[in-house]
């Protein structure tokens, strides 16, 4: 038996981690990323001379949990037709027996990476609240993401935003599609199993309260989201209010709907009253100031101009 | 596929009804039980016997003494019997073992008597010996990381043994040295290109890229079967297929 190096191993790993293209439609271009469940890489679709992703699971399993959670996240996907959530072109089973599916490669940046570019406070919020569209749309699906943070979201050139990884997105209510379907989500979120990423984590989720998680669990992981990309930032009052009311700990104490904080959003950015805070009067002065800034100039100018007719027509 | 560089046949899976050695170790089929022996002991005399050199500080003489002891011990049923895959997955379990093992010879000042223990197979502890002189532990590595990594390392070199004997047999031995070219030596700037091994080899460059490529397939086959081998029940299997393939769970 052969002593193989650390440097021989590693590389095994990378060449039989690969997944086997053979007698498939795609060409192995590069890895783009690795999680729990398995591995993303680029690939070329030779039929349709693109570039797409492909996710492939790390183990031969087509009867695994995990197996039946890539499946669930590539049915998901393809239920949820929206500009905001990437879609998948295919799935299917390699012929080294792992499951795999095809999405659009998203060309873009991650939005804990993007938000570390310092942009504009308004044009990190614009970007924040078009991330509530699709969620939205998936709630209104029956969908929740459940694991919603900065690194599964993607920002592209024009500031388009891709919400992605649904790999342990839960059904409720009447979405409830087949029998297979339904098998899938039982075995994912069965009372007590605690699924999603800790510091975005509603506490009911946290807490393994299965039944209890809803479109609001997705409001706290969306307001710990904002906080975290407006941490190193002043933040203003009424913004660190909206923050506070999504994550609030009590799911009756957040925003109700993921739509109800992009409008707050908005309101905010539109030195409107936000629902979350309730202004003193110089925090309204101050707000009105700033919303009618062209018109306050122009009113300081005028009186400014009528001073100085006053103070010449006296002399 | 290219038939001349398929290994296994076409589409082949992996074999999920591949045998647990774990279990069939407890059985009372001679054939089996006896199969089942060998093929734990190859997978795990290495990494207990540097273990026991690390973690214990032990001489090599006296590792090789309690290496052989432990497999006597281990090989018992009621190691097997004992153990529940509920409670902690198999190679923890047996770590666990030898930890308490060697400390209850260490306290009772028992020194084994060398060649007094039952040898089951012939194991090569003088390279096993060489390996560990000749190759530093990275700083900052535990015991228990170490036991791992020389048990993935194993695993590996048990399926390049498995890979090469099968290519021997089904006269693929030129795919098999590709593959040791290219997949065995650690890569540099001399790392021979497709190009460079075709010229080598008098082959054309697409059929460098479909010898390597069946090879991965067969060798990632033969990784997951040994794993199989060495664990007991999917979930087991699962971890520890991700543990080796290097992706965190």
């Amino acid at each position: 038996m052969e002593w193989l190096s650390d440097a021989v191993i590693h590389h095994l790993r990378d060449v039989i981690s690969q997944p086997e293209l053979s007698a498939t439609r795609y060409e192995l271009l590069e890895p783009i990323g690795r999680g729990g469940m398995g591995a993303v890489y680029a690939v070329r679709d030779r039929e349709l001379d693109r570039r797409v992703a492909l996710k492939v699971l790390s183990v031969p399993e087509t009867s695994s949990h995990e197996a039946a959670r890539m499946t669930e996240e590539a049915r998901i996907l393809a239920r949820l037709e929206h500009p905001g959530i990437v879609p998948v072109h295919d799935m299917g089973t390699l012929p080294d027996g792992r499951i795999f599916y095809v999405m659009k490669l998203v060309d873009g940046t991650r939005l804990d990476q993007y938000a570390q570019t310092n942009p504009p406070l308004p044009d990190l919020l614009r970007v924040f609240s078009r991330i509530c569209e699709p969620i939205a749309f998936a709630h209104s699906q029956g969908i929740i993401h459940r694991d919603l943070k900065p690194e599964n979201i993607m920002v592209g050139r024009f500031g388009e935003v891709l919400v992605l990884d649904w790999g342990v997105a839960k059904i409720v209510g009447k979405a409830r599609p087949s029998t297979q379907f339904q098998a899938g989500e039982r075995s994912q979120t069965a009372s007590g199993t605690v699924i999603g990423t800790e510091s975005y984590m509603a506490p009911e989720q946290a807490a393994g309260a299965s039944d209890q998680v809803d479109a609001r669990s997705d409001v706290y992981a969306l307001g710990m989201t904002l906080r975290a990309l407006l941490a190193n930032r002043a933040i203003p009052r009424r913004l660190d209010a909206i923050c506070r009311k999504a994550a609030a700990t009590e799911p009756a104490g957040r925003y109700a709907t993921v739509l109800e904080l992009a409008a707050d959003l908005e309101r905010y950015l539109n030195h409107e009253p936000v629902a979350a805070h309730r202004e003193t009067i110089p925090e309204r002065v101050s707000r009105l100031v700033l919303r009618n800034k062209a018109l306050v100039v122009l009113v300081l100018a005028y009186l400014a101009m009528r001073a100085l007719l006053f103070l010449f027509t006296r002399r | 596929m290219d038939p001349d560089t398929s290994i296994g046949g076409h589409r082949d899976r992996f074999p999920e009804t591949r045998r647990s050695a774990l279990i069939d170790i407890q059985s009372d089929v001679a054939s089996l039980r006896d199969g089942a022996r060998e093929a734990f002991i190859a997978a795990y005399w290495k990494p207990i016997y540097k273990y026991i050199r690390i973690r214990w500080k032990q001489s090599n003489e006296d590792a090789k003494d309690l290496t052989q002891a432990f497999f006597a011990r281990a090989l018992e049923k009621e190691f097997f019997a004992a153990y529940d895959p509920a409670r902690a997955g198999f190679r923890t379990y047996l770590r666990t073992c030898l930890d308490g093992f060697v400390s209850n010879e260490q306290k009772s000042d028992r020194r084994l008597k060398r060649g007094g223990d039952a040898l089951f197979v012939s194991l090569d502890f003088e390279t096993a010996d060489g390996e560990i002189r000749q190759h530093e532990i990275p700083a900052g590595q535990s015991p228990e990381e170490y036991f791992h990594q020389e048990w993935v390392r194993g695993i590996f070199a048990i399926a390049v043994d498995a890979l090469r004997r099968e290519c021997d047999e089904r006269g693929k031995l030129t795919a098999f040295r590709l593959f040791e070219r290219y997949d065995l030596e650690p890569h540099s700037d001399e790392t021979p290109r497709y190009d460079d091994l075709a010229r080598e080899f008098e082959i054309a460059a697409t059929t460098v890229t479909n010898h390597l490529a069946a090879m991965r397939r067969r060798f990632r086959q033969i990784v997951l079967e040994t794993l199989r081998e060495n664990t007991v029940g999917e979930n087991e299997f699962r971890t520890e297929a991700r543990a080796v393939l290097g992706i965190e769970a």
